[in-house]
C-alpha cells in the first residue's frame, strides 16, 4: 500500500472483506437493551444526542412562546406569573439540559477515542452512569414542571429560591444530579486524553476538537462541584431552613451570588469551549489548509479555561461587592478578550489562500465567526464598569449571551452535526435544504437578538412580561425573528430525519478530512472503532499526507498489532 | 487472516482476567484508574471548599459568635473520633501494602479493622448529635435551645451540621466500599497483579481522614 491512495476508499474495501460479519456500530446489535446498556462511547453519545434535542425543541418551544408573548404591549395570552415561569424553565432547560451537555456529551463522546485512536473512553461504565444521571437531571425537571413551576430565573438566586413554590426543590436537586454527570464525564475525558492515545499520537497531533474538549472537561471538573454544594446548601436551606443564603434567617445572599457564579461564569466556558473545537475542524477541512496557530488555538483553549475561574464577579457588578474587587474583575474580564481573539485570527488566516468549498457546515462556521465576534465585543462591553451600571439587568446582557450561546455554541453544534452526520448515521443530508436551513438561522438568530442589543441600550428591562409603548416595534422585530430562526430549525430537523430513512448512502470520507475517523474508519465505525490499533505519523491537518504513508495504515505489521515498545509507550 | 486471528487468540490468552479490552496492558490500565481517582479527590475537595468558604466567611463576620457557640462542642469526643479516623487511615494503608504482597488473610483483617473504625466514628457521632436534639440544638430556623439565643448562633450550629453531616455521608458511603472490597478480598479478587479498587478505596478513606483534620480543629478548638 505505498502508492498514493486514500485509505478510506482501498484499504477500508480490504477491511471490509476481511471481516464480512461484524456490522458496524449501529448494525452489529439491534435490541432496545443493547442501546439502553451499551457501553459504547458512539452508542451512549447517540444517546445523549437524541435526549438533548428533545431539551433543545422543548426549551426552543418555551422561548418562541415568551417571544409571542412579548409580540404586543400588555398581557396577551400568558399571565405575569406564568411567563415569569416560562422564561425560568428556558433558561434551566436550556442550560442545564441542553448546552451544558450536548457537545460534550454527544460530538465529545462519539468523536474523542476516535480522534485519539482509543476504542473506547477510560471508564465505559462510568460514561453510561453519567448519561443517566442527565437523564435523570432532566426527569427531575420535568417533574418540578407537573409539581409546580418557579419563577426565579435559571440563576436560583436568593430570596427568590427561598420564597418561590416547593417545585424549587426538585429543581435543585435537578442541578445536583445533572452536575455530577457532568463532573463524571469530565473525569472519563480528561483520563482519556492522557492514557488512551493510539501509538504516535503526541499532544501536538491531537485535533484540535480534542484540545477544547480537554479544556472543557478541566472547567467541568474543577467549577462543577462548587455549583453541587451550593445548590445542595439551597436544598437544605429549603428543607431544614440553615440560613446560610436567606436574609430572613440571617444569611447572606450576595454569598450565593458569589458561589453560583464562581460556577456559573466558567460553565459559560464549558458551553463555548467546544464550539471551539467544533469550528476549527471545520474551518480546515473545508479551506482544506493546515490550521494556522495550531499551537496558538490548543493553548488559548486552555488560557481561557483557566481564566474563566476568575471573572465570575463581573455579573455582580451592581449586586454589592467593593469597588476594588469590581475594578480586578472587570480588568481580567478584558484579558478573556485576548485568547478569544487569538482564535478568530487563527481560523482567518487558515482560510487565507485555502480552497473554500461553502458547504453546509462552512457556512455555520462562518456564521460563527460573525456572530461570536459580536456576542464577544458585546461581551467586553458589559464588562466595562461604567457601562455596565446602564446596562446591567436590560435586553443588552440577553442579547449578548444569546449571541455567545447561540450564535456561538448552538451555531457551531449544527456545523457539527452536520459534518459529521455521514460519520453517525452513515447517511448524507440534503445539501440545498441545508443551506437553506443555514441561511434562515443566520438572518433570524440576527433579527432576533440585534434588535434586543438595541432594546436593551434604550433601557428595555429584562424579564419584564410586559414594556412600553415606544419598545412595540423592536419587540415585534425580535418575535419575527424568532419565527424565522425557529422555521429554519425546524426545517434542520425535518430534513435530518428523512436523510435518517431516505438519505443517500455515504462513504467513508465524504469531506475529505485528516482525522483518524475519516482515515481509519469505515463508513460507519466498527463497535470497537478500528480494525487495528491506528499507528499515528502525522498531524490532524496534513490534508497532503491522507493515505500517503504506509506508517498510516500499520501495513509494515500487517495482521498484527503496532510493536509492543509502542503500545507499552508511557502516556501522559 | 489466517495469522491475524491467531496473533489475536494469542492476545487474548496472555491477557489477565481483570484487564478490559479497550486497554493496551495492565499497566495503562492501573494508570488511568488512579489519575480518575485522582480527579474525583479534587472534585471532593472542591465541593466541600463551598462550606469551608461559607465557614470563614461567618467567621470572619461573627469571630465572637463562633468562639461561644463552639464551646458547646465536646472536643474530647471530637478528639476520639480524630484518633479512630488516624487509626484507620493506618489500616487501609496496611490492607493496600498486603495486596501488593499477596498477603489475602492481613488484607482482610485489614479492610475489616478499618470499617470497624469507621463504625465507632459513627457511633460516637451520633452520640454527639442526639445529646445537641436533645438540648434542641437544631440547624439554622429551627434552633431552640434557650442559654444561646443571640442572633448567629443558629447559623454556626447549621454550618456545624452541614459540614459534619456531609462528611459522615462520606464515611457511610467508605464503610460500604471497603466492606465490598472486604467480601472481594475474601473470594480472593486482590492480587499483587492486581489490587487497583483497593488502592483507590484507600485514597478515598485518606481524603475523608483528611477533612475531618481540618474539621475538628475549625470546630471544635478554636
Amino acid at each position: 500500500m505505498t502508492q498514493d491512495m486514500d485509505r478510506s476508499e482501498a484499504a477500508q474495501a480490504r477491511d471490509a472483506e476481511e471481516h464480512p460479519a461484524h456490522g458496524d456500530y449501529i448494525t452489529h446489535a439491534k435490541s432496545i437493551g443493547s442501546w439502553m446498556f451499551s457501553l459504547d462511547h458512539k452508542r451512549i453519545g447517540i444517546l445523549y444526542a437524541v435526549t438533548a434535542a428533545i431539551a433543545f425543541l422543548a426549551a426552543g418551544v418555551f422561548a418562541l412562546l415568551v417571544r409571542a408573548e412579548l409580540l404586543l404591549p400588555g398581557e396577551t395570552f400568558l399571565s405575569a406569573q406564568s411567563y415569569n415561569q416560562l422564561f425560568s424553565l428556558h433558561g434551566i432547560v436550556m442550560v442545564f439540559g441542553f448546552i451544558i451537555p450536548a457537545i460534550p456529551g454527544f460530538l465529545g463522546n462519539f468523536l474523542l477515542p476516535l480522534h485519539l485512536g482509543a476504542k473506547d473512553v477510560a471508564f465505559p461504565r462510568l460514561n453510561l452512569f453519567s448519561y443517566y444521571l442527565y437523564l435523570l437531571g432532566v426527569i427531575l425537571i420535568v417533574v418540578a414542571m407537573v409539581v409546580g413551576s418557579v419563577d426565579t430565573g435559571w440563576t436560583f438566586y436568593t430570596p427568590y429560591s427561598a420564597r418561590t413554590g416547593p417545585a424549587v426543590l426538585f429543581l435543585a436537586m435537578a442541578v445536583f444530579v445533572a452536575g455530577f454527570a457532568s463532573i463524571f464525564t469530565g473525569i472519563n475525558f480528561i483520563v482519556t486524553v492522557h492514557k488512551m492515545r493510539a501509538p504516535g499520537m503526541t499532544w501536538n497531533r491531537l485535533p484540535l476538537f480534542v484540545w477544547s474538549i480537554y479544556s472543557t472537561s478541566i472547567v467541568q471538573v474543577l467549577a462543577t462541584p462548587v455549583l453541587g454544594i451550593t445548590v445542595l446548601l439551597l436544598f437544605l436551606e429549603r428543607l431544614l431552613r440553615i440560613g446560610i443564603f436567606d436574609p430572613a434567617l440571617g444569611g447572606d445572599p450576595i454569598l450565593f451570588q458569589h458561589f453560583f457564579w464562581f460556577y456559573s461564569h466558567p460553565a459559560v466556558y464549558i458551553m463555548i469551549l467546544p464550539g471551539f473545537g467544533i469550528v476549527s475542524e471545520l474551518i480546515a477541512t473545508f479551506s482544506r489548509q493546515r490550521i494556522y496557530g495550531y499551537t496558538a488555538i490548543a493553548l488559548s483553549s486552555v488560557a481561557i479555561a483557566m481564566l474563566g475561574f476568575l471573572v465570575w464577579g463581573h455579573h455582580m457588578f451592581v449586586s454589592g461587592q467593593s469597588a476594588i474587587s469590581s475594578i480586578i474583575f472587570s480588568l481580567i474580564t478584558y484579558l478573556i478578550g485576548i485568547p478569544s481573539g487569538i482564535k478568530v485570527f487563527n481560523w482567518i488566516a487558515t482560510m487565507y489562500k485555502g480552497s473554500i468549498s461553502f458547504k453546509t457546515p462552512m457556512l455555520y462556521a462562518l456564521s460563527f465567526l460573525v456572530l461570536f465576534t459580536i456576542g464577544g465585543v458585546t461581551g467586553i462591553m458589559v464588562g466595562v464598569l461604567a457601562v455596565d451600571i446602564h446596562l446591567h439587568d436590560t435586553y443588552y446582557v440577553v442579547g449578548h449571551f444569546h449571541y455567545v450561546m447561540m450564535g456561538g455554541t448552538v451555531i457551531a453544534l449544527l456545523g457539527g452535526l452536520h459534518y459529521w452526520w455521514p460519520k453517525v448515521t452513515g447517511r448524507l443530508y440534503n445539501e440545498v435544504c441545508g443551506q437553506i436551513a443555514a441561511f434562515l438561522i443566520f438572518v433570524g438568530l440576527n433579527l432576533t437578538f440585534f434588535t434586543q442589543l438595541v432594546l436593551g441600550s434604550r433601557g428595555m428591562p429584562r424579564r419584564y412580561h410586559d414594556y412600553l409603548p415606544e419598545f412595540t416595534s423592536l419587540h415585534q422585530l425580535s418575535t419575527i425573528g424568532s419565527w424565522v430562526m425557529g422555521l429554519g430549525l425546524f426545517l434542520v430537523l425535518g430534513y435530518l430525519l428523512v436523510s435518517l430513512f431516505r438519505g443517500k448512502k455515504a462513504t467513508a470520507n465524504p469531506w475529505g478530512g485528516a482525522t483518524l475517523e475519516w482515515t481509519h474508519t469505515g463508513v460507519r465505525p466498527d463497535p470497537h472503532n478500528f480494525h487495528r490499533t491506528p499507528f499515528v505519523t502525522r498531524g490532524p491537518y496534513e490534508f497532503d499526507r491522507i493515505g500517503a504513508s504506509r506508517s498510516e495504515t500499520v501495513e509494515d505489521h500487517r495482521g498484527a498489532d503496532p510493536p509492543d515498545v509502542a503500545l507499552n509507550q508511557d502516556r501522559t | 487472516m489466517a495469522n491475524t486471528s491467531a496473533a489475536e487468540q494469542a492476545a487474548q490468552e496472555r491477557s489477565p482476567a481483570h484487564l478490559k479490552h479497550y486497554f493496551v496492558s495492565s499497566d495503562q490500565q492501573f494508570d488511568a484508574a488512579k489519575l480518575g481517582m485522582w480527579l474525583f479527590l479534587i472534585t471532593e475537595v472542591l465541593l466541600f471548599s463551598g462550606m469551608f468558604v461559607a465557614y470563614a466567611v461567618y467567621r470572619v463576620w461573627y469571630p465572637e459568635v463562633f468562639a461561644v457557640a463552639s464551646t458547646e462542642l465536646n472536643p474530647w469526643m471530637g478528639g476520639l473520633n480524630t484518633v479512630v479516623l488516624l487509626a484507620s487511615s493506618l489500616t487501609v494503608a496496611l490492607a493496600i501494602r498486603a495486596a501488593q504482597t499477596d498477603k489475602r488473610r492481613a488484607l482482610v483483617v485489614n479492610l475489616f479493622i478499618t470499617v470497624l473504625l469507621a463504625g465507632v466514628f459513627m457511633v460516637v457521632k451520633y452520640f454527639e448529635y442526639t445529646h445537641k436534639f436533645h438540648l434542641g440544638i437544631f440547624p439554622g430556623g429551627n434552633f431552640a435551645y434557650a442559654e444561646m439565643n443571640q442572633p448567629i448562633v443558629p447559623i454556626f450550629f447549621s454550618i456545624y451540621y452541614v459540614m459534619t453531616g456531609i462528611h459522615g455521608v462520606h464515611v457511610l458511603v467508605g464503610m460500604g466500599v471497603l466492606s465490598w472490597l472486604g467480601v472481594r478480598a475474601i473470594r480472593g479478587d486482590f492480587h499483587s497483579g492486581y489490587y487497583t479498587p483497593v488502592e483507590l478505596s484507600g485514597l478515598y478513606w485518606h481524603l475523608v481522614d483528611i477533612i475531618w483534620i481540618f474539621l475538628f480543629p475549625l470546630l471544635y478548638l478554636i
